[in-house]
């Protein structure tokens, strides 16, 4: 009804006639139905999304700091990360024209360290989480009772509010109360062996690994389930067909189970990439990047240099290392969905 | 006579269950165990840990795995010296409630408009809503200052939770159209020809006659925005600083953990009583989760 109220506004204020008003309604009348319709989402997401999007460009590309406007700088936030200065020669040819001078040593050095750990993290929390989060489905396929318990549980580390399960994990690495290392020093081989007290958020390397476990622990449930709707998807025939050739379990998984399962594999593993990229609450609450900056991520070291250093433009620059990981993902996802055939039966 | 025959024939089939299956039955379940108990293990711990003393917790002889003294006494000191009943939790209640009522409400219109709807640039519409789905937290919550300080000029948002109210739905809306599209396209749509023949407006048949069929697709949009709301962290972290206007994870986070002498006990009582609400919540409506879930990894 409201819809068409405001057909009838815009048509106010012209003088036509009949038939062209109907002709006008009939080639405008449905586009302003559907403006109608996704008015207030696009009101709300240009205000709150694609403005500030832009507004955290205009920023990377200013000297802004909290409650100050900011001058334009060009790019100079990116040249100070990367240590890109104006003078000198040690550039490659291809680049000499420009006059800049290139030198790691002086680019930001938690920066870099943001860079490998970033790399690190995101790697190696996905792959453990396809890995488990594929036999999880497997297993979860195969069990025949108790359900809903089983997929109930496995789901909970994915449900439960992140930063409030990451602060129990925190417990339980923490340096004096770790349940890990009580393990190590009073449960049987262990304890025979000597291993531990680890510091297991105190460590860099250890530190990291601890933060990508609980990533894993996280994360892996949208793996399960995710994959285990695959597999319940792919129809009964192709196994049937597979076993009346005389396949072995083990052939019928690599011939028919993972071939079908790539649709959803991709997109499953294109959704976590971005989401394990973008993760804040489980580095905020165990390390807060530390120790000595070995588990900063782009979105803790933006929050540390734009929120508690004040320096909003840095900050902004360094989240929108975010943003051409999105856009391929975004990419790759539109074509998939562009070549989607379903299971093909 | 036939019905004692078929039962005899099923007992006769129980019982000799083939020896290959009872043995892959036992390892199904055998390997599940630990994936449930990881999965599992650090909300035991919180349990465990909230109900101990002090004394017990410093005890660092005594397995850290099991209380002996029962007590309630992290429970009393939460309700007692800490805002997290009075005001954490309320305040994590409203801003979850009215975030996700205007979502989901806002999404729907949209999901109707992408499913049903043939109007220029519908496509172009459908791509942006993808995209800002996947646009990260983290790339926004500089410039969104700015914008609640704009905001705040005129109606004082700012240091408050109607500002979450305000930004929550940027990573709500999104979803819900996504997931909603879904359930639209599922409607028959001759079911809303008849609608529309019997002189029903847009609006009235997406009211009376699609929105009933797609129930289960709305509640599984409102579960899922209930559970992004209650979980969400980063934005409040950045907006709130008034102690009595946090929520949850942010309220727990900042104000319990303090100094070097971690009040542990009380922590996990904390962390497992903001667990609780939506693991339960969720316990009862896992399925309509479950198929949000994967619909919008899937579709």
């Amino acid at each position: 009804m409201a819809i068409s109220g405001t057909t009838e506004q815009v048509l106010a204020g012209r003088d036509l006639t009949a038939a062209s008003r109907q002709r006008w309604r009939r080639s405008f009348g449905p586009d302003l139905d559907g403006f109608g319709f996704i008015l207030p989402a696009v009101i709300i997401m240009v205000c709150l999304v694609v403005y500030p999007f832009f507004l955290a460009i205009w920023f990377s590309l200013s000297d802004a700091v909290i409650g100050e406007q900011g001058q334009w700088v060009g790019l100079e936030n990116f040249m100070y990360l990367f240590g890109i200065m104006y003078d000198g020669q040690d550039l490659p040819w291809y680049l000499k024209f420009t006059g800049l001078s290139w030198d790691l040593s002086l680019a930001d050095d938690i920066f870099l360290m943001t860079l490998r750990n970033t790399i690190l993290f995101a790697t190696i929390a996905v792959v453990l989480k396809g890995v488990f989060g594929l036999g999880a489905a497997l297993l979860m396929q195969r069990a025949t009772r108790m359900k809903r318990f089983i997929r109930g549980s496995i789901l909970v580390p994915f449900v439960a509010p992140t930063v409030l399960t990451t602060l129990g994990w925190w417990l339980i690495f923490d340096p004096t109360y770790s349940h890990i290392n009580w393990i190590l020093a009073n449960v049987w081989p262990f304890s025979w062996m000597g291993l531990g007290p680890f510091q297991w958020l105190g460590n860099p390397n250890l530190a990291l690994s601890s933060v990508i476990f609980v990533n894993f622990w996280r994360g892996m449930p949208f793996f399960a389930v995710t994959i285990f709707a695959g597999l319940v998807a792919i129809p009964e025939q192709l196994y049937e067909a597979a076993e009346t050739d005389g396949a072995s379990t083990l052939r019928k998984f690599w011939h028919v189970t993972l071939p079908l399962l790539r649709p959803v594999m991709a997109v499953v593993i294109l959704f976590s990439t971005i989401f394990t990229l973008a993760d804040f609450g489980i580095v905020y609450v165990l390390t807060r990047g530390g120790p000595m900056n070995y588990t900063h991520l782009f979105a803790t070291y933006s929050f540390t240099v734009g929120i508690l250093n004040h320096e909003i433009g840095l900050g902004a620059a360094i989240s929108l290392f975010l943003f051409p990981i999105l856009l391929l993902v975004v990419i790759l996802q539109l074509k998939m969905v562009r070549k989607e055939s379903g299971y093909g039966v | 006579m036939a019905s004692s025959a078929i039962s005899t024939v099923g007992l006769e089939a129980q019982a000799k269950m083939p020896l290959w299956r009872i043995r892959k039955e036992v390892v199904t379940y055998a390997s599940l165990i630990p994936y449930i108990a990881f999965s599992l293990f650090p909300l035991y711990i919180m349990f465990i840990t909230s109900l101990k003393s002090k004394q017990e917790i410093n005890n660092l002889g005594a397995s850290p795995f099991w209380a002996t003294g029962i007590t309630l006494e992290n429970y009393v000191y939460l309700a007692e010296n800490t805002h997290f009943f009075d005001y954490w939790l309320l305040n994590t209640f409203i801003v979850t409630a009215v975030s996700t009522a205007i979502s989901v409400a806002i999404g729907i219109l949209a999901a109707y408009a992408l499913a049903r709807l043939r109007f220029r640039g519908v496509e172009a519409f459908g791509v942006a809503v993808f995209v800002t789905y996947l646009v990260p937290q983290a790339l926004l919550f500089l410039p969104l200052i700015n914008v609640i300080n704009f905001i705040d000029d005129f109606i004082p948002i700012r240091d408050t939770y109607w500002s979450l109210i305000l930004t929550y739905p940027t990573f709500l809306i999104p979803f819900v159209t996504w997931l909603l599209m879904g359930y639209f396209r599922t409607v028959p749509f001759e079911v809303e020809e008849c609608a529309y023949i019997d002189g029903a407006s847009r609006m009235r048949t997406l009211l009376t006659i699609v929105l009933p069929m797609a129930l289960p697709g709305v509640a599984c949009a409102v579960l899922f925005s209930f559970t992004l709301c209650w979980n969400e962290f980063l934005y409040t972290l950045v907006f709130i600083q008034d102690e009595v206007q946090k929520t949850l994870s942010v309220g727990v986070l900042t104000e319990l953990v303090r100094g070097d002498i971690y009040f542990w006990g009380s922590l996990m009582a904390a962390c497992l009583v903001g667990s609780i609400p939506v693991i339960v919540i969720y316990a009862f409506f896992m399925d309509y989760y479950v198929s949000g879930l994967t619909a919008g990894a899937i579709k």
